[in-house]
C-alpha cells in the first residue's frame, strides 16, 4: 500500500486563484449529464402540451398514437389522476394563501400554454415524438387572464373555481413590527415641506435559460428507485417525491449528476420529474425525458414579473424619512415551489444599505394564465435593489444632488456595524464608504462627469449617462429559525462529512449541489488548508442522496457560507479525532501536541506524525488507545445564526445614440465586498456572469406573450440572450469586511453581480436622457423604447413609459390600482 | 427537437441532383448548409419525405473570376466568401454583409445560395446581391438554365424565382472594383437577425459621389433597392449634410414589419439614419 506523503501546501490554499478542477471534464464534455446516461431497456417520453392559455379538455383521442410503432403507452391526466399527486408549494406565505392544485399532467383544465396534457412512452425518443403528433386533443377555450394588473382586478379568473386571482397579501410594517416609525407620517410630512418621490416600475418577466435543458431519468428496477435529474435540489426533491407520491423516502435515491447551470430555474420540483417517476413505477421500466429548448423556454418556470409602486419621503437635504413599497407579483398559473416567497425575500431588502426611519412593504401575489414563476438569480433581491436604487437616483435628480452624495447621506456608516435595519435584519459587517471610494477611483468618476457635461453642451447626438447602484443582499439561506418564522417549509442548515481514507486521500461529502459554481475546487482549498493535505488529494462528492445523505442543496448564495462552514467544522472534528491517536502513537500527552501543516508534533521535539499516517494507523486499528473507535471520519451540520450580507458599489457609463435609441456600454466598474475570498478566480467568474445576467435584464431580455397567451419569445431568435460579443471587459475589485457569522469570514457571491447591475445600467440610461425630461425607460431598454422616450419628450408629450412613471398617485392619474385591497393609506 | 423521419439522398452531380428533384417532386427538400432548413425540420414546421443533400455536388462550390463578373457557386459557404480576395476586391459590399451573418459556426455551414433561396427578408445577403445588380443562374429539368436579374429574383416572403423542380446554381456579380462599401446592420444582440440593415456601395470621384447603390434589409417582404436615394446621391459631396439630405427618404415605398424589435415607423426612421451612415462609411467620409 502506498501512503500519500505529506506535502503540506507551501502557501495557504484559501485565497489562491486556482483554476477549477472540474473544468476539464465540464468544458470538454467528457462527463455525465443526465441526457448522456443510458440504462438498459430505457423507454423515452414525449409530452403533448396545450397550445391554449386557458381551456377545458373535452376529449383526448390517443388511439392513433397508441398504435404507432414502438409506442408502449399513452397516458392522459385522467389515467394518472389518482397517483400523480399535486406539485408542492413549500412556502405558503400566508395561512390564507390561495393555492390551486397543480397536477403534473392536466386533468380537466389547462391554465397556461405549454402545460402537459398527455404523455407518450416509446422505445426511442424519436418514436415518442412522432407519436405525440398523433394525439388529438379537443379543447374548449376559456377566457384567459394574462396581464398582471388586469388579473388583480379579478374580472377574468385564471382558475375560475378559486373565485379570485389573488393568492396572498404579505405585509411588513415597521411601526407594527417595532423596528421603525410610521410611513404614513413620513409621507404626510414630506408632502408639506419635504420631498415626495412617487414612481411605478416594471420588473419584466425573465427566463432563466440555463445552458443544459432539464432532463430526468428514472430507473425503478433496483431495490431503490433511482432518479437522475438536472436539478439544483436533489435532497429536497427526494423528500418531496416521497411526501407527495407516498413512496417511502428510503426507497428513493436522487442523483444530480453534472448539471449545466440553473440560476434558480432548477430550484423546482417539475411536472416532468413527477411524471417520469409515476410512469417508471407503473411500467416497471427505466424512463428518460429530456426537454427541447422550446419546451424549456415555454414551461420551465420564469422569473421576476412585478409591478412596483414606490413612495419615498425625504427632507429637502436628501435625508430619507420613509419608504413605502406596494408590489404586484405575477405567480403565473400555479404557486411554484418557492413561488410567492420570491418577492418576500425582497421585503427585507428595499431599505438596502440605508438607515430609513420608517418602512412599509406590501406584496400581493396574483395568479394568471401564464407560465408559472419562481426563483431566478437573486430572487426578490434584484427587484428590491432595483426599486430603491432607481428611487435614490430620482431623489438625487429632484434635489439636484450627486447620486452618490444622496446615498452617502443615508447609508449606514462603517463604524455603525452591527446594525439592525428598519426591516429587522442585523447586518453584521460592511464598509460602504470604502467600496464606493474605490469604485469612484477606478471609474474616474469626475472625468466622466466632465465628458457628460461637454456632450450635453455641444448637443452631441451621442449622450453619456452615468449610472450608480449600491447593493446589499441577504443571502446564505439561511437560519432555520428565521425560515420557520416565515412559514418556509424547510430549514436552512447544511451538512458535510470529511473522510480520511487509509491511503491519506480525503473525501469531502457535501450537502450542497453545485451546478457550475466550482464547489469541488473551493471545498478542496478549504480542506487542504484545514487538514494540511495537498489540494489534489481532496475529492469532493455531492449530488447523490445515497452518498451525500443529508443536505439542503444550492441556491440563495448559500453554499460557501453555510455548506463551506459545515466542511470546516467536519474537518476540525477529524483533527480532534486524530489527536488522541497521535498522542498514543507518539507516547505523548494530548496537551503536548500541536497540529500544524498537516502534522501532529510533540512540542519541543522533532517527533511527529502526519494526519495521513494517523489515518492509516486508525484504519489498521492495530494500536489504538482504549475506547477509541477506528476511523477519523467526521460529520458536521451547520445552522447559521444569521444571513450573509455582501454589498458593493457599481458604476457604469452608457452612451446613448439619440438618433437610433441604441445604447452602448462604455465602462463598468464594481467593487464588491463578499467577505474573505476563498478563490478570487471563482469570485471573479461569479461576478462577471452575474453582471451579464443583470445587464441583460436592463437591456436585452424579456419574455413576452401575445394576447392569446402564446409565448412570443419562444426561441432564442426572439428571447435575446447576450453573448460575450455583446459585453465589455468589466473592472471588478473587492474590499473585505469579514463576515462575523462563519469562521472563514465569507459572504455569498453567487447572486451579487446580478443584483446591482440592472439598476446601475438603467440609471445610466436615464441619466443620459434626463435633460430631455425623461425619468424612466421601461426594461428591457430596447433601442425602440429609448428612441420613443426621446421622441415623445421632444414632442412635449408624455409617452407610455413616461406615464407609468410620472407622479401618478393623484386621483386623475393612471396606475391608481393598489395592490392593497384595504385601499392603503396614501 | 427531433424532425419527422425522412429519406436522405446525396447526389454527386448537378444532373443527379436535378433528377432526384424530378423524381420526388413536392415531397423533397434540398439541403444546402442546413442553417435554415434544419431548424424548420426540427421544429416540425415542414416534414419532407426526402432530403436531397447538395453537399457532394462540388461543381456548385467555389468562386471564379470571369473578366467583368465574379461567379459564386450556390453551395459556396459564407466562410469561403469571406476568405476570398476576389470578392473583397470586386464586390466588397458582399464581404461586408456576409461578415455580419450570425457567428463563425453558422458561417462555416451556411451557403450563399441557400440563403438566397430561403429568402428571409431579414437575411443579410439579399440586399447586397440586389444592390450589386447580380444575376442568378437557375438550372431546370433537362439541364436548361436561365438567368434572372436580382431585381426579379425575390418575389415575396420566403419566395423566389426558383421553381420547385429547379436549383439555384450560380450568383453572377458584375465587378464593382474600386467602389467603397459598407453594410450597416442594426441589431440588439450581436448574433441577431437584422432589425434593419442597409447595404451601400459608392464610387467616389474627387470627394463627391459619382454612383451609388443602396439595398435595404428587412424593410419589406423582400430586399429592396432605395433607388430614389441612389439618384439623389449622384454628384453630391461626401459630407454629412449633403448625404443626410439625400438619405432622408430612404424609407419611401417600403413596407417594414412590426414586431418585438420595433414597429414599422421606428424601422422607417432607422432606415434613413442607417442609410446615411452606410453611405458615408462607404464613401470613406
Ligand atoms: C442561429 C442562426 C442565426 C442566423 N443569423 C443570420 C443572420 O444574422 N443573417 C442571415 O442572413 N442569416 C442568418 N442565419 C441564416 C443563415 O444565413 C442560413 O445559412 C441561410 O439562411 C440558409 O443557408 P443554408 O446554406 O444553411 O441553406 P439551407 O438551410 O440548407 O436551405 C435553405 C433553403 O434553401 C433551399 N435551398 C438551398 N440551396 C438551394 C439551391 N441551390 N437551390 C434551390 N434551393 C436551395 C433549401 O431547400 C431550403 O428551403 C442564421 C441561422 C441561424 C441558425
Amino acid at each position: 500500500m502506498t501512503v500519500t506523503e505529506n506535502q503540506a501546501p507551501a502557501q495557504p490554499e484559501v485565497g489562491r486563484a486556482r483554476r477549477r478542477k472540474e473544468d476539464q471534464r465540464l468544458i470538454t464534455g467528457r462527463t455525465r449529464w443526465t441526457d448522456n446516461l443510458q440504462v438498459p431497456g430505457m423507454l423515452h417520453l414525449a409530452m403533448v402540451r396545450s397550445p391554449f392559455a386557458h381551456a377545458r379538455i373535452t376529449a383526448i383521442d390517443v388511439e392513433a398514437a397508441r398504435k404507432a410503432r414502438n409506442v408502449v403507452a399513452v397516458i392522459t391526466g385522467q389515467d394518472v389522476k389518482d397517483e400523480q399527486g399535486s406539485l408542492p408549494n413549500a412556502w405558503p406565505i400566508t395561512p390564507e394563501q390561495v393555492t390551486p392544485a397543480h397536477p403534473p399532467v392536466a386533468v380537466d383544465e389547462v391554465h397556461f400554454a405549454g402545460e402537459i396534457v398527455a404523455v407518450v412512452v416509446a422505445r426511442s425518443a424519436a418514436e415518442a415524438r412522432d407519436a405525440a403528433e398523433l394525439v388529438d386533443v379537443d379543447y374548449e377555450e376559456l377566457p384567459a387572464v394574462l396581464d398582471l394588473k388586469e388579473a388583480a382586478q379579478d374580472t377574468v379568473l385564471a382558475h375560475p373555481d378559486l373565485g379570485t386571482n389573488k393568492s396572498a397579501l404579505w405585509v411588513f410594517d415597521s411601526k407594527e413590527a417595532g423596528t421603525g416609525g410610521d410611513v404614513e407620517d413620513a409621507i404626510r410630512q414630506a408632502r408639506d415641506g419635504g420631498v415626495l418621490i412617487e414612481r411605478e416600475f416594471r420588473q419584466q418577466r425573465l427566463i432563466p435559460a440555463f445552458m443544459e435543458p432539464r432532463s430526468v431519468l428514472v430507473d425503478p428496477t433496483g431495490e431503490q428507485i433511482t432518479m437522475w435529474t438536472a436539478t439544483q435540489i436533489p435532497h429536497i426533491l427526494r423528500f418531496l417525491l416521497a411526501a407527495v407520491l407516498g413512496v417511502p423516502e428510503s426507497k428513493v435515491r436522487v442523483i444530480a449528476p453534472d448539471v449545466g447551470g440553473g440560476f434558480g430555474g432548477k430550484l423546482q420540483t417539475t411536472p416532468e420529474e413527477f411524471i417520469a417517476m409515476v410512469l417508471a413505477r407503473r411500467l416497471g421500466k427505466p424512463i428518460k425525458y429530456t426537454e427541447t429548448r422550446s419546451e424549456s423556454l415555454l414551461s420551465a418556470h420564469h422569473g421576476r414579473d412585478q409591478w412596483q409602486k414606490l413612495t419615498l419621503a425625504a427632507t429637502k437635504d436628501g435625508t430619507v424619512t420613509g419608504f413605502k413599497v406596494e408590489l404586484l407579483a405575477n405567480l403565473g398559473a400555479y404557486v411554484a415551489l418557492v413561488g410567492g416567497g420570491v418577492p418576500v425575500l425582497g421585503a427585507f431588502m428595499f431599505n438596502a444599505i440605508y438607515k430609513f426611519p420608517a418602512y412599509h412593504f406590501a406584496c400581493q401575489t396574483v395568479l394568471t394564465n401564464t407560465t408559472w414563476t419562481d426563483a431566478y438569480r437573486g430572487a426578490g433581491r434584484p427587484e428590491a435593489t432595483f426599486g430603491i436604487e432607481r428611487m435614490m437616483d430620482e431623489l438625487a435628480a429632484e434635489l439636484d444632488m450627486d447620486p452618490l452624495e444622496v446615498r452617502e447621506k443615508n447609508w449606514i456608516k462603517h463604524e455603525e456595524f452591527p446594525f439592525t435595519t428598519v426591516a429587522g435584519m442585523e447586518y453584521d459587517s460592511g464598509n460602504y464608504e470604502a467600496a464606493t471610494a474605490r469604485a469612484k477611483e477606478l471609474f474616474d468618476y469626475d472625468a466622466l462627469r466632465r465628458e457628460q457635461a461637454e456632450r450635453r453642451e455641444r448637443q452631441d447626438p451621442v449622450q453619456l449617462g452615468i449610472g450608480v447602484s449600491t447593493f446589499t443582499e441577504m443571502c446564505g439561506l439561511a437560519p432555520s429559525r428565521v425560515l420557520g418564522s416565515l412559514d418556509y417549509g424547510a430549514g436552512g442548515w447544511e451538512h458535510a462529512s470529511v473522510r480520511m481514507l487509509p491511503t491519506g486521500k480525503v473525501e469531502v461529502v457535501t450537502g450542497t449541489s453545485p451546478h457550475g459554481q466550482g464547489h469541488e475546487t473551493a471545498w478542496s482549498q478549504i480542506v487542504a488548508d484545514r487538514l494540511g493535505v495537498p489540494f489534489e488529494d481532496v475529492e469532493v462528492l455531492h449530488g447523490d442522496t445515497a452518498i451525500s445523505h443529508k443536505g439542503l442543496d444550492t441556491y440563495g448564495s448559500r453554499s460557501l457560507v453555510v455548506g463551506g462552514e459545515a466542511v470546516v467544522r467536519a474537518a476540525d472534528k477529524v483533527i480532534e479525532k486524530a489527536k488522541p491517536v497521535a498522542a498514543h502513537l507518539l507516547e505523548a500527552s494530548v496537551d503536548d501536541l500541536e497540529f500544524s501543516a498537516g502534522r501532529f508534533g510533540v512540542k519541543g521535539t522533532d517527533k511527529g506524525l502526519t494526519i495521513q499516517e494517523i489515518a492509516l494507523a486508525s484504519f489498521a486499528a492495530h494500536n489504538l488507545p482504549d475506547g477509541i473507535e477506528p476511523g477519523l471520519d467526521s460529520d458536521a451540520t451547520f445552522d447559521p445564526v444569521n444571513f450573509s450580507f455582501p454589498h458593493g458599489t457599481h458604476l457604469c457609463a452608457m452612451e446613448v445614440d439619440t438618433e437610433t435609441g441604441e445604447t452602448r456600454m462604455r465602462t463598468y466598474v464594481c467593487v464588491d465586498d463578499v467577505g474573505v475570498i476563498v478563490n478570487p478566480l471563482i469570485v471573479e467568474g461569479q461576478v462577471h456572469g452575474g453582471l451579464v445576467q443583470g445587464i441583460a435584464q436592463a437591456l436585452w431580455e424579456g419574455a413576452t406573450y401575445d394576447d392569446q397567451g402564446t409565448l412570443v419569445t419562444g426561441s432564442f431568435v426572439d428571447y435575446t440572450l447576450p453573448t460575450a460579443a455583446d459585453t465589455i471587459s468589466f473592472v471588478t475589485e473587492n474590499t473585505t469586511s469579514p463576515a462575523t457569522t462563519n469562521s472563514l469570514g465569507t459572504k455569498g457571491v453567487g447572486e451579487a453581480g446580478t443584483i446591482a447591475s440592472t439598476p446601475c445600467v438603467v440609471n445610466a440610461i436615464v441619466d443620459a436622457l434626463r435633460p430631455l425630461g425623461i425619468h424612466d425607460v421601461e426594461m428591457p431598454c430596447t433601442p425602440e423604447r429609448v428612441w420613443r422616450a426621446i421622441q415623445n419628450a421632444s414632442a412635449g408629450s408624455v409617452d407610455e413609459t413616461q406615464r407609468d412613471t410620472a407622479p401618478h398617485f393623484d386621483p386623475d392619474q393612471p396606475n391608481q390600482d393598489t395592490p392593497d385591497p384595504e385601499g392603503g393609506a396614501r | 427537437m427531433i424532425p419527422a423521419s425522412f429519406d436522405y439522398v446525396a447526389p454527386q452531380s448537378l444532373t443527379d441532383a436535378l433528377a432526384a428533384l424530378a423524381e420526388h417532386g413536392d415531397d423533397a427538400k434540398v439541403l444546402a448548409g442546413g442553417q435554415s432548413l434544419l431548424p424548420i425540420l426540427r421544429m416540425r414546421l415542414n416534414a419532407p419525405s426526402v432530403v436531397i443533400d447538395l453537399g457532394k455536388v462540388t461543381e456548385l462550390q467555389g468562386i471564379s473570376d470571369e473578366g467583368d463578373h465574379l461567379v459564386i457557386g450556390a453551395m459556396t459557404t459564407y466562410a469561403a466568401v469571406l476568405a476570398s480576395e476576389a470578392v473583397s476586391t470586386h464586390a466588397a459590399l458582399l464581404s461586408k454583409a456576409v461578415a455580419t451573418v450570425a457567428d463563425p459556426q453558422i458561417r462555416h455551414r451556411g451557403t450563399v445560395g441557400g440563403a438566397l433561396v430561403h429568402a428571409d427578408p431579414a437575411g443579410d445577403v439579399g440586399a447586397p446581391v440586389l444592390a450589386l445588380d447580380a444575376e442568378l443562374v437557375i438550372a431546370g429539368q433537362g439541364g436548361a438554365t436561365r438567368t434572372v436579374p436580382a431585381a426579379d429574383f425575390f418575389e415575396d416572403l420566403f419566395t423566389t424565382a426558383v421553381g420547385e423542380d429547379e436549383l439555384l446554381t450560380q450568383i453572377r456579380i458584375p465587378k464593382h472594383t474600386g467602389w467603397g462599401a459598407h453594410y450597416e446592420k442594426f441589431v440588439r444582440v450581436s448574433h441577431q437577425w437584422s432589425i434593419v440593415a442597409v447595404a451601400a456601395t459608392v464610387r467616389a470621384e474627387g470627394g463627391s459621389i459619382a454612383e451609388a447603390r443602396v439595398g435595404l434589409t428587412n424593410m419589406g417582404s423582400t430586399p429592396l433597392r432605395a433607388t430614389a436615394v441612389e439618384q439623389a446621391l449622384v454628384g453630391q459631396s461626401a459630407t454629412e449634410e449633403a448625404v443626410r439630405q439625400a438619405c432622408a427618404r430612404a424609407a419611401d415605398g417600403t413596407n417594414p414589419p412590426s414586431d418585438l424589435n420595433g414597429d414599422a415607423d421606428y424601422r422607417r426612421h432607422l432606415a434613413s439614419v442607417l442609410t446615411r451612415r452606410a453611405v458615408l462609411a462607404a464613401a470613406g467620409a
